[in-house]
Protein backbone atom coordinates (compact mmCIF):
# COMPACT_ATOMS: atom_id res chain seq x y z
CA UNK A 1 0.00 0.00 0.00
CA UNK A 2 1.56 3.26 -1.14
CA UNK A 3 2.01 6.40 1.57
CA UNK A 4 -0.90 8.02 0.48
CA UNK A 5 -3.21 5.25 0.42
CA UNK A 6 -1.86 4.02 4.47
CA UNK A 7 -2.33 7.82 5.08
CA UNK A 8 -5.78 8.33 4.15
CA UNK A 9 -6.71 5.08 5.69
CA UNK A 10 -5.76 6.09 9.58
CA UNK A 11 -7.46 9.89 9.06
CA UNK A 12 -10.51 7.57 8.06
CA UNK A 13 -10.59 5.18 10.71
CA UNK A 14 -9.45 7.95 13.12
CA UNK A 15 -12.25 10.56 11.96
CA UNK A 16 -14.77 8.44 10.62
CA UNK A 17 -14.91 10.48 7.25
CA UNK A 18 -15.51 9.67 3.89
CA UNK A 19 -12.13 8.57 1.95
CA UNK A 20 -13.40 10.75 -0.67
CA UNK A 21 -12.78 14.23 1.86
CA UNK A 22 -9.26 13.31 2.82
CA UNK A 23 -7.58 15.32 -0.06
CA UNK A 24 -4.15 17.06 0.30
CA UNK A 25 -5.68 20.44 0.94
CA UNK A 26 -7.93 19.37 3.64
CA UNK A 27 -7.37 20.48 6.87
CA UNK A 28 -8.07 18.21 9.94
CA UNK A 29 -9.63 20.69 12.03
CA UNK A 30 -11.24 23.01 9.79
CA UNK A 31 -12.83 20.62 6.59
CA UNK A 32 -12.30 17.18 8.37
CA UNK A 33 -13.78 17.77 12.31
CA UNK A 34 -10.97 17.20 14.00
CA UNK A 35 -11.05 18.69 17.56
CA UNK A 36 -7.04 19.08 19.48
CA UNK A 37 -7.36 15.51 21.04
CA UNK A 38 -8.22 14.07 17.86
CA UNK A 39 -5.24 15.48 16.23
CA UNK A 40 -3.14 14.17 18.87
CA UNK A 41 -4.26 10.85 18.62
CA UNK A 42 -4.17 11.21 14.84
CA UNK A 43 0.08 11.86 14.95
CA UNK A 44 0.09 8.89 17.67
CA UNK A 45 -1.73 7.00 15.20
CA UNK A 46 0.80 7.71 12.47
CA UNK A 47 4.10 7.22 14.71
CA UNK A 48 3.04 3.73 14.97
CA UNK A 49 2.32 3.09 11.75
CA UNK A 50 5.50 4.11 10.49
CA UNK A 51 8.02 3.68 13.27
CA UNK A 52 8.65 7.41 13.60
CA UNK A 53 8.72 9.33 16.43
CA UNK A 54 7.05 12.85 15.83
CA UNK A 55 8.02 15.51 17.99
CA UNK A 56 5.24 18.29 19.22
CA UNK A 57 7.01 21.26 17.83
CA UNK A 58 6.36 19.28 14.34
CA UNK A 59 2.93 17.73 15.09
CA UNK A 60 1.83 21.06 15.51
CA UNK A 61 2.45 21.80 12.07
CA UNK A 62 0.82 18.75 10.72
CA UNK A 63 -2.41 20.74 10.24
CA UNK A 64 -3.36 19.24 6.77
CA UNK A 65 -3.46 16.05 5.11
CA UNK A 66 -0.56 17.29 2.60
CA UNK A 67 1.58 18.46 5.43
CA UNK A 68 1.52 15.06 6.77
CA UNK A 69 2.66 13.39 3.11
CA UNK A 70 5.49 15.71 3.14
CA UNK A 71 6.67 15.49 6.47
CA UNK A 72 6.82 11.60 6.12
CA UNK A 73 8.29 11.46 2.65
CA UNK A 74 10.52 14.04 4.08
CA UNK A 75 11.71 11.80 6.46
CA UNK A 76 12.08 8.73 4.08
CA UNK A 77 8.96 7.26 5.85
CA UNK A 78 6.46 4.64 4.56
CA UNK A 79 8.36 3.56 1.59
CA UNK A 80 8.39 0.01 1.72
CA UNK B 1 -42.22 25.19 52.37
CA UNK B 2 -44.77 24.65 49.53
CA UNK B 3 -42.81 22.10 47.29
CA UNK B 4 -42.65 21.91 43.66
CA UNK B 5 -44.19 18.47 42.82
CA UNK B 6 -42.27 16.20 40.28
CA UNK B 7 -43.66 14.01 37.89
CA UNK B 8 -41.66 10.94 36.40
CA UNK B 9 -42.89 11.66 32.58
CA UNK B 10 -39.96 9.26 30.48
CA UNK B 11 -37.98 6.05 31.21
CA UNK B 12 -35.11 4.53 29.49
CA UNK B 13 -33.12 1.63 30.21
CA UNK B 14 -30.57 -0.90 28.50
CA UNK B 15 -30.20 -4.08 30.34
CA UNK B 16 -29.97 -7.75 30.85
CA UNK B 17 -33.45 -8.08 30.46
CA UNK B 18 -33.93 -5.81 27.40
CA UNK B 19 -33.30 -2.43 26.01
CA UNK B 20 -36.86 -1.45 25.57
CA UNK B 21 -39.59 -0.74 27.86
CA UNK B 22 -42.56 -3.58 26.73
CA UNK B 23 -39.43 -6.26 26.88
CA UNK B 24 -37.79 -5.16 30.46
CA UNK B 25 -41.29 -5.09 32.09
CA UNK B 26 -42.50 -7.95 30.41
CA UNK B 27 -39.21 -9.97 32.01
CA UNK B 28 -39.12 -7.96 35.39
CA UNK B 29 -42.63 -8.92 36.00
CA UNK B 30 -42.35 -12.21 34.25
CA UNK B 31 -39.55 -13.18 36.53
CA UNK B 32 -37.15 -14.01 33.52
CA UNK B 33 -33.44 -14.18 34.21
CA UNK B 34 -30.99 -12.14 32.31
CA UNK B 35 -27.75 -13.63 33.99
CA UNK B 36 -25.30 -16.26 31.97
CA UNK B 37 -22.19 -17.05 31.79
CA UNK B 38 -19.37 -14.10 31.21
CA UNK B 39 -19.22 -13.45 27.24
CA UNK B 40 -17.48 -10.25 27.48
CA UNK B 41 -13.42 -11.56 28.78
CA UNK B 42 -12.53 -14.46 29.35
CA UNK B 43 -13.45 -15.50 33.18
CA UNK B 44 -11.88 -18.53 33.24
CA UNK B 45 -9.24 -18.13 35.67
CA UNK B 46 -12.42 -15.74 38.04
CA UNK B 47 -14.70 -17.26 41.07
CA UNK B 48 -17.56 -15.96 39.22
CA UNK B 49 -18.27 -16.58 35.60
CA UNK B 50 -21.60 -15.19 35.25
CA UNK B 51 -22.99 -11.57 35.13
CA UNK B 52 -26.00 -9.68 34.04
CA UNK B 53 -24.58 -9.08 30.45
CA UNK B 54 -26.07 -6.41 27.65
CA UNK B 55 -26.32 -8.55 24.79
CA UNK B 56 -27.66 -7.65 21.50
CA UNK B 57 -27.85 -4.30 21.83
CA UNK B 58 -27.43 -2.13 18.77
CA UNK B 59 -25.62 1.31 18.77
CA UNK B 60 -26.03 2.47 15.34
CA UNK B 61 -29.21 4.26 16.32
CA UNK B 62 -27.36 6.11 19.38
CA UNK B 63 -23.58 6.44 18.50
CA UNK B 64 -21.71 7.21 15.53
CA UNK B 65 -18.95 5.11 15.21
CA UNK B 66 -16.37 7.60 15.53
CA UNK B 67 -17.45 8.66 18.80
CA UNK B 68 -18.51 5.19 20.24
CA UNK B 69 -14.60 4.38 20.20
CA UNK B 70 -14.14 6.84 22.02
CA UNK B 71 -16.27 6.23 25.31
CA UNK B 72 -16.14 3.59 27.56
CA UNK B 73 -18.85 1.17 27.81
CA UNK B 74 -20.61 2.76 30.55
CA UNK B 75 -21.77 5.33 28.31
CA UNK B 76 -22.36 3.12 24.83
CA UNK B 77 -25.11 1.98 27.90
CA UNK B 78 -26.06 5.32 29.55
CA UNK B 79 -26.24 7.80 26.40
CA UNK B 80 -28.81 5.44 24.49
CA UNK B 81 -30.66 5.13 28.08
CA UNK B 82 -30.78 8.45 28.13
CA UNK B 83 -32.10 9.03 24.25
CA UNK B 84 -34.40 6.60 24.76
CA UNK B 85 -36.24 8.59 28.30
CA UNK B 86 -36.47 11.60 25.90
CA UNK B 87 -38.34 9.78 23.50
CA UNK B 88 -40.40 8.02 25.98
CA UNK B 89 -41.24 11.76 27.57
CA UNK B 90 -42.21 12.87 24.33
CA UNK B 91 -40.42 16.37 25.11
CA UNK B 92 -38.72 18.50 22.20
CA UNK B 93 -36.22 19.47 24.07
CA UNK B 94 -34.49 21.27 21.56
CA UNK B 95 -38.12 23.72 21.68
CA UNK B 96 -37.80 24.00 25.79
CA UNK B 97 -35.38 26.63 27.68
CA UNK B 98 -31.83 24.73 27.74
CA UNK B 99 -31.16 26.34 30.93
CA UNK B 100 -34.12 24.89 32.95
CA UNK B 101 -32.45 21.79 32.00
CA UNK B 102 -30.26 19.41 33.71
CA UNK B 103 -28.22 16.13 34.13
CA UNK B 104 -26.95 13.90 36.70
CA UNK B 105 -26.72 10.52 35.13
CA UNK B 106 -23.84 8.83 37.45
CA UNK B 107 -21.74 5.69 37.74
CA UNK B 108 -20.39 3.63 40.58
CA UNK B 109 -16.69 3.29 38.75
CA UNK B 110 -16.80 5.33 35.89
CA UNK B 111 -14.81 4.04 33.02
CA UNK B 112 -13.30 0.93 34.43
CA UNK B 113 -12.22 -0.73 30.93
CA UNK B 114 -10.48 2.03 29.21
CA UNK B 115 -8.64 2.55 32.52
CA UNK B 116 -7.88 -1.60 32.32
CA UNK B 117 -6.91 -1.36 28.71
CA UNK B 118 -4.59 1.77 29.10
CA UNK B 119 -2.76 0.32 31.88
CA UNK B 120 -1.97 -2.22 29.63
CA UNK B 121 -0.79 0.37 27.06
CA UNK B 122 1.46 1.88 29.98
CA UNK B 123 3.19 -1.40 31.28
CA UNK B 124 3.71 -2.78 27.67
CA UNK B 125 4.99 0.16 25.36
CA UNK B 126 5.06 2.90 28.16
CA UNK B 127 3.82 6.73 28.76
CA UNK B 128 4.04 8.43 25.65
CA UNK B 129 1.36 6.27 23.85
CA UNK B 130 -1.91 7.02 25.99
CA UNK B 131 -4.65 7.73 24.57
CA UNK B 132 -5.52 11.39 25.02
CA UNK B 133 -9.27 10.00 25.55
CA UNK B 134 -8.23 8.29 28.30
CA UNK B 135 -8.97 10.65 30.38
CA UNK B 136 -12.16 11.71 29.38
CA UNK B 137 -13.33 8.65 28.86
CA UNK B 138 -12.44 7.73 32.43
CA UNK B 139 -14.06 10.40 34.05
CA UNK B 140 -17.52 9.02 36.03
CA UNK B 141 -18.94 12.31 35.42
CA UNK B 142 -18.41 12.70 31.68
CA UNK B 143 -22.01 10.66 30.97
CA UNK B 144 -23.61 13.77 32.17
CA UNK B 145 -21.40 16.14 30.20
CA UNK B 146 -22.37 13.81 27.19
CA UNK B 147 -25.91 13.76 27.68
CA UNK B 148 -25.80 17.67 27.90
CA UNK B 149 -24.37 17.85 25.12
CA UNK B 150 -26.31 15.53 22.98
CA UNK B 151 -29.59 17.39 23.68
CA UNK B 152 -28.02 20.41 24.16
CA UNK B 153 -29.15 21.29 27.93
CA UNK B 154 -27.64 23.25 29.90
CA UNK B 155 -28.97 23.46 33.62
CA UNK B 156 -27.32 21.89 36.45
CA UNK B 157 -25.07 18.94 35.24
CA UNK B 158 -23.43 16.91 38.25
CA UNK B 159 -22.63 13.12 39.23
CA UNK B 160 -23.43 11.71 42.31
CA UNK B 161 -21.04 8.98 43.47
CA UNK B 162 -22.36 6.77 46.17
CA UNK B 163 -21.20 3.57 44.78
CA UNK B 164 -24.34 1.25 44.43
CA UNK B 165 -26.52 4.01 45.76
CA UNK B 166 -25.27 6.39 42.64
CA UNK B 167 -28.68 5.93 40.72
CA UNK B 168 -31.12 6.63 43.76
CA UNK B 169 -28.71 9.44 44.82
CA UNK B 170 -29.20 11.28 41.23
CA UNK B 171 -32.34 11.02 41.11
CA UNK B 172 -33.20 12.45 44.62
CA UNK B 173 -30.86 15.13 43.98
CA UNK B 174 -32.38 15.80 40.90
CA UNK B 175 -36.22 16.02 42.86
CA UNK B 176 -34.24 18.24 44.94
CA UNK B 177 -33.06 21.08 42.38
CA UNK B 178 -36.85 20.74 40.83
CA UNK B 179 -38.49 21.36 43.70
CA UNK B 180 -36.10 24.21 44.84
CA UNK B 181 -36.99 25.42 41.22
CA UNK B 182 -33.05 25.61 39.92
CA UNK B 183 -34.31 23.37 36.67
CA UNK B 184 -38.24 22.21 35.29
CA UNK B 185 -36.72 18.88 33.86
CA UNK B 186 -34.14 16.24 35.20
CA UNK B 187 -32.30 13.81 33.53
CA UNK B 188 -31.75 11.29 35.79
CA UNK B 189 -29.86 7.92 36.00
CA UNK B 190 -27.01 5.63 36.10
CA UNK B 191 -25.08 3.56 34.16
CA UNK B 192 -22.15 0.66 35.04
CA UNK B 193 -19.90 -1.56 32.90
CA UNK B 194 -18.47 -3.96 35.24
CA UNK B 195 -18.40 -6.97 33.62
CA UNK B 196 -14.44 -6.51 33.05
CA UNK B 197 -11.71 -8.05 34.28
CA UNK B 198 -10.98 -4.89 37.05
CA UNK B 199 -14.57 -4.79 37.64
CA UNK B 200 -15.21 -8.63 38.12
CA UNK B 201 -11.88 -8.99 39.72
CA UNK B 202 -11.96 -6.35 42.25
CA UNK B 203 -15.80 -7.39 43.65
CA UNK B 204 -14.55 -11.42 43.80
CA UNK B 205 -11.56 -10.21 45.91
CA UNK B 206 -14.13 -9.08 48.59
CA UNK B 207 -15.94 -12.18 48.57
CA UNK B 208 -18.69 -10.18 47.39
CA UNK B 209 -19.73 -12.01 44.67
CA UNK B 210 -21.92 -15.63 43.68
CA UNK B 211 -20.21 -18.70 42.63
CA UNK B 212 -23.33 -20.77 41.34
CA UNK B 213 -21.35 -20.61 38.24
CA UNK B 214 -23.09 -23.52 36.83
CA UNK B 215 -26.74 -22.54 37.42
CA UNK B 216 -26.53 -18.39 36.30
CA UNK B 217 -30.35 -18.01 36.33
CA UNK B 218 -30.84 -19.33 40.03
CA UNK B 219 -27.37 -17.41 41.26
CA UNK B 220 -28.92 -13.87 42.36
CA UNK B 221 -31.39 -15.04 45.00
CA UNK B 222 -31.88 -12.27 47.15
CA UNK B 223 -33.44 -12.95 50.85
CA UNK B 224 -33.75 -16.79 50.09
CA UNK B 225 -31.17 -18.71 52.63
CA UNK B 226 -29.06 -20.17 50.09
CA UNK B 227 -27.91 -16.83 48.70
CA UNK B 228 -24.10 -16.11 48.20
CA UNK B 229 -23.37 -13.30 47.25
CA UNK B 230 -24.43 -11.12 44.63
CA UNK B 231 -24.32 -11.32 40.48
CA UNK B 232 -22.48 -8.59 38.77
CA UNK B 233 -24.58 -6.61 35.87
CA UNK B 234 -23.99 -3.73 33.77
CA UNK B 235 -26.91 -1.12 31.75
CA UNK B 236 -28.01 2.05 32.29
CA UNK B 237 -31.65 3.44 33.61
CA UNK B 238 -32.22 7.14 33.32
CA UNK B 239 -36.11 9.06 33.86
CA UNK B 240 -37.01 12.16 33.00
CA UNK B 241 -38.16 13.93 35.77
CA UNK B 242 -40.60 17.15 35.38
CA UNK B 243 -42.21 19.70 37.03
CA UNK B 244 -45.67 18.77 37.99
CA UNK B 245 -47.13 21.59 36.30
CA UNK B 246 -44.96 21.75 33.24
CA UNK B 247 -45.87 18.00 32.28
CA UNK B 248 -49.54 18.27 33.10
CA UNK B 249 -48.98 21.60 30.44
CA UNK B 250 -48.24 19.69 27.85
CA UNK B 251 -50.44 16.77 28.54
CA UNK B 252 -47.57 14.44 29.04
CA UNK B 253 -48.27 11.13 30.10
CA UNK B 254 -47.14 10.59 33.92
CA UNK B 255 -45.98 7.51 35.08
CA UNK B 256 -45.58 8.18 38.83
CA UNK B 257 -45.00 10.96 40.79
CA UNK B 258 -41.38 11.40 42.72
CA UNK B 259 -42.63 12.64 46.12
CA UNK B 260 -39.49 11.89 48.48
CA UNK B 261 -36.05 11.25 49.13
CA UNK B 262 -33.94 10.32 52.24
CA UNK B 263 -30.61 10.07 52.46
CA UNK B 264 -28.27 8.99 55.51
CA UNK B 265 -24.76 7.01 56.07
CA UNK B 266 -23.93 4.67 58.85
CA UNK B 267 -20.69 6.21 59.71
CA UNK B 268 -19.72 2.13 60.48
CA UNK B 269 -17.55 0.62 57.79
CA UNK B 270 -16.03 1.34 54.39
CA UNK B 271 -17.85 -2.23 53.05
CA UNK B 272 -20.34 -3.90 55.56
CA UNK B 273 -23.70 -2.28 56.38
CA UNK B 274 -24.43 -1.50 60.25
CA UNK B 275 -26.01 -4.46 61.60
CA UNK B 276 -29.02 -2.63 63.34
CA UNK B 277 -30.16 -0.72 60.04
CA UNK B 278 -30.00 2.10 61.71
CA UNK B 279 -28.97 4.42 58.68
CA UNK B 280 -31.08 2.25 55.79
CA UNK B 281 -33.91 2.57 58.62
CA UNK B 282 -33.81 6.57 58.74
CA UNK B 283 -33.47 7.22 55.23
CA UNK B 284 -37.03 5.17 54.42
CA UNK B 285 -38.57 6.96 57.30
CA UNK B 286 -37.32 10.00 55.69
CA UNK B 287 -38.05 9.67 52.03
CA UNK B 288 -41.95 8.77 52.91
CA UNK B 289 -41.92 11.91 55.86
CA UNK B 290 -40.96 14.17 52.88
CA UNK B 291 -43.44 12.37 50.67
CA UNK B 292 -46.04 13.72 53.50
CA UNK B 293 -46.83 9.66 54.08
CA UNK B 294 -46.84 7.33 56.74
CA UNK B 295 -45.62 3.92 57.26
CA UNK B 296 -49.19 2.34 56.55
CA UNK B 297 -48.90 4.18 53.30
CA UNK B 298 -46.05 2.21 51.84
CA UNK B 299 -47.13 -0.96 49.70
CA UNK B 300 -44.34 -1.83 47.96
CA UNK B 301 -40.67 -1.73 48.70
CA UNK B 302 -38.41 -2.27 45.60
CA UNK B 303 -35.25 -3.32 47.94
CA UNK B 304 -31.99 -3.01 47.59
CA UNK B 305 -31.71 -6.78 47.90
CA UNK B 306 -28.07 -7.72 46.62
CA UNK B 307 -28.35 -11.50 47.53
CA UNK B 308 -25.31 -10.95 49.88
CA UNK B 309 -25.67 -12.47 53.29
CA UNK B 310 -25.06 -9.02 54.89
CA UNK B 311 -27.20 -7.08 52.90
CA UNK B 312 -30.81 -8.57 52.70
CA UNK B 313 -30.38 -9.09 56.73
CA UNK B 314 -29.66 -5.96 57.47
CA UNK B 315 -31.94 -4.47 55.28
CA UNK B 316 -35.19 -6.79 56.37
CA UNK B 317 -34.24 -5.46 59.89
CA UNK B 318 -34.34 -1.63 58.40
CA UNK B 319 -37.66 -2.36 57.00
CA UNK B 320 -39.30 -3.62 59.71
CA UNK B 321 -37.77 -0.40 62.10
CA UNK B 322 -38.89 1.89 59.34
CA UNK B 323 -42.28 0.73 59.22
CA UNK B 324 -42.47 -0.95 62.37
CA UNK B 325 -43.98 -3.97 63.10
CA UNK B 326 -47.81 -4.16 61.64
CA UNK B 327 -46.53 -2.73 58.45
CA UNK B 328 -43.56 -4.28 57.64
CA UNK B 329 -46.09 -7.79 57.87
CA UNK B 330 -48.41 -5.73 55.35
CA UNK B 331 -45.74 -4.58 52.99
CA UNK B 332 -44.79 -6.21 49.52
CA UNK B 333 -40.67 -6.59 49.01
CA UNK B 334 -39.25 -7.74 46.26
CA UNK B 335 -35.84 -7.51 44.63
CA UNK B 336 -35.50 -6.90 41.30
CA UNK B 337 -32.20 -7.59 41.39
CA UNK B 338 -32.79 -11.37 41.13
CA UNK B 339 -33.81 -11.22 37.66
CA UNK B 340 -30.99 -8.07 36.40
CA UNK B 341 -28.42 -8.63 38.69
CA UNK B 342 -26.44 -5.70 40.44
CA UNK B 343 -26.08 -3.45 38.21
CA UNK B 344 -24.29 -1.11 40.83
CA UNK B 345 -24.21 2.59 40.35
CA UNK B 346 -27.38 1.93 37.82
CA UNK B 347 -28.99 -0.23 40.21
CA UNK B 348 -31.64 2.66 41.48
CA UNK B 349 -32.39 3.79 38.40
CA UNK B 350 -33.64 0.78 36.47
CA UNK B 351 -35.50 -0.19 39.76
CA UNK B 352 -36.52 3.43 39.64
CA UNK B 353 -38.37 2.58 36.37
CA UNK B 354 -39.73 -0.53 38.14
CA UNK B 355 -41.59 0.95 40.79
CA UNK B 356 -42.82 3.82 38.02
CA UNK B 357 -44.21 0.58 35.51
CA UNK B 358 -45.42 -1.17 39.07
CA UNK B 359 -47.51 1.95 39.75
CA UNK B 360 -48.87 1.94 36.36
CA UNK B 361 -49.02 -1.14 35.93
CA UNK B 362 -50.96 -2.19 39.52
CA UNK B 363 -48.31 -5.29 39.20
CA UNK B 364 -45.42 -5.96 41.67
CA UNK B 365 -42.62 -7.29 39.84
CA UNK B 366 -41.22 -10.56 41.91
CA UNK B 367 -38.34 -11.70 44.23
CA UNK B 368 -37.37 -14.80 42.06
CA UNK B 369 -35.10 -17.98 42.71
CA UNK B 370 -36.89 -17.73 46.40
CA UNK B 371 -36.92 -21.54 47.67
CA UNK B 372 -35.80 -21.60 51.13
CA UNK B 373 -36.62 -19.45 53.62
CA UNK B 374 -34.25 -17.76 56.18
CA UNK B 375 -35.10 -16.79 59.35
CA UNK B 376 -33.86 -13.59 59.31
CA UNK B 377 -35.44 -12.68 56.13
CA UNK B 378 -38.93 -13.17 57.44
CA UNK B 379 -40.80 -10.32 55.42
CA UNK B 380 -43.61 -10.95 52.35
CA UNK B 381 -41.11 -10.40 49.33
CA UNK B 382 -43.25 -11.60 46.37
CA UNK B 383 -41.64 -14.71 45.78
CA UNK B 384 -41.07 -15.62 42.53
CA UNK B 385 -44.50 -14.47 41.08
CA UNK B 386 -45.56 -10.71 40.28
CA UNK B 387 -48.34 -10.20 41.86
CA UNK B 388 -51.42 -7.98 40.73
CA UNK B 389 -52.00 -5.01 43.07
CA UNK B 390 -52.17 -1.41 43.01
CA UNK B 391 -50.32 0.28 45.98
CA UNK B 392 -50.72 3.96 46.20
CA UNK B 393 -46.91 4.47 47.16
CA UNK B 394 -43.83 2.62 47.05
CA UNK B 395 -39.93 3.04 48.23
CA UNK B 396 -36.98 2.21 46.49
CA UNK B 397 -33.97 1.40 48.25
CA UNK B 398 -30.12 1.66 47.19
CA UNK B 399 -27.36 1.24 50.23
CA UNK B 400 -23.27 1.76 48.84
CA UNK B 401 -19.94 0.43 49.66
CA UNK B 402 -18.94 3.33 52.20
CA UNK B 403 -21.90 3.47 54.13
CA UNK B 404 -24.36 5.31 51.84
CA UNK B 405 -28.13 4.93 52.37
CA UNK B 406 -30.61 6.32 49.90
CA UNK B 407 -34.29 6.30 49.60
CA UNK B 408 -37.09 6.86 46.96
CA UNK B 409 -40.72 7.40 47.40
CA UNK B 410 -42.77 7.39 44.39
CA UNK B 411 -46.46 7.65 44.64
CA UNK B 412 -49.30 6.35 41.89
CA UNK B 413 -50.86 8.75 40.31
Amino acid sequence: MSLEAKVKEIIVENLGVNPEQVVPEASFIEDLGADSLDTVELVMAFEEQFGAEIPDEDAEKLTTVGAVLEYLKGKGLGED
Amino acid sequence: MNKRRVAVTGLGVVSPVGHDLKTFWERISGGVSGIGPITKFDATDYDTRIAGEVRDFDLDPYIPKKERRRMDPFCHYGLPAAALAVADSGLDLAAEDPWRTGVIVSSGTGGLQILQEQMKVLLERGPSRFSPFMIPQMITNILSGLIAIRFGVKGPNVCVVTACASATHSLGDSLRIIQHGEADMMLAGGAEAPVCELGVGGFCAMRALSTRNDEPTRASRPFDAERDGFVPAEGAGVLVLEEWDHAVRRGARIYCELAGYGRTCDAHHITAPDAEGEGAMRAMRLAYEDAGLTAADIGYINAHGTSTLLNDKGETLAIKRALGPEQARKVMVSSTKSMTGHLLGAAGAIESVACALALKNGVLPPTINYEYPDPDCDLDYVPNEAREVQVQACLNNSLGFGGHNGTLCFKAV
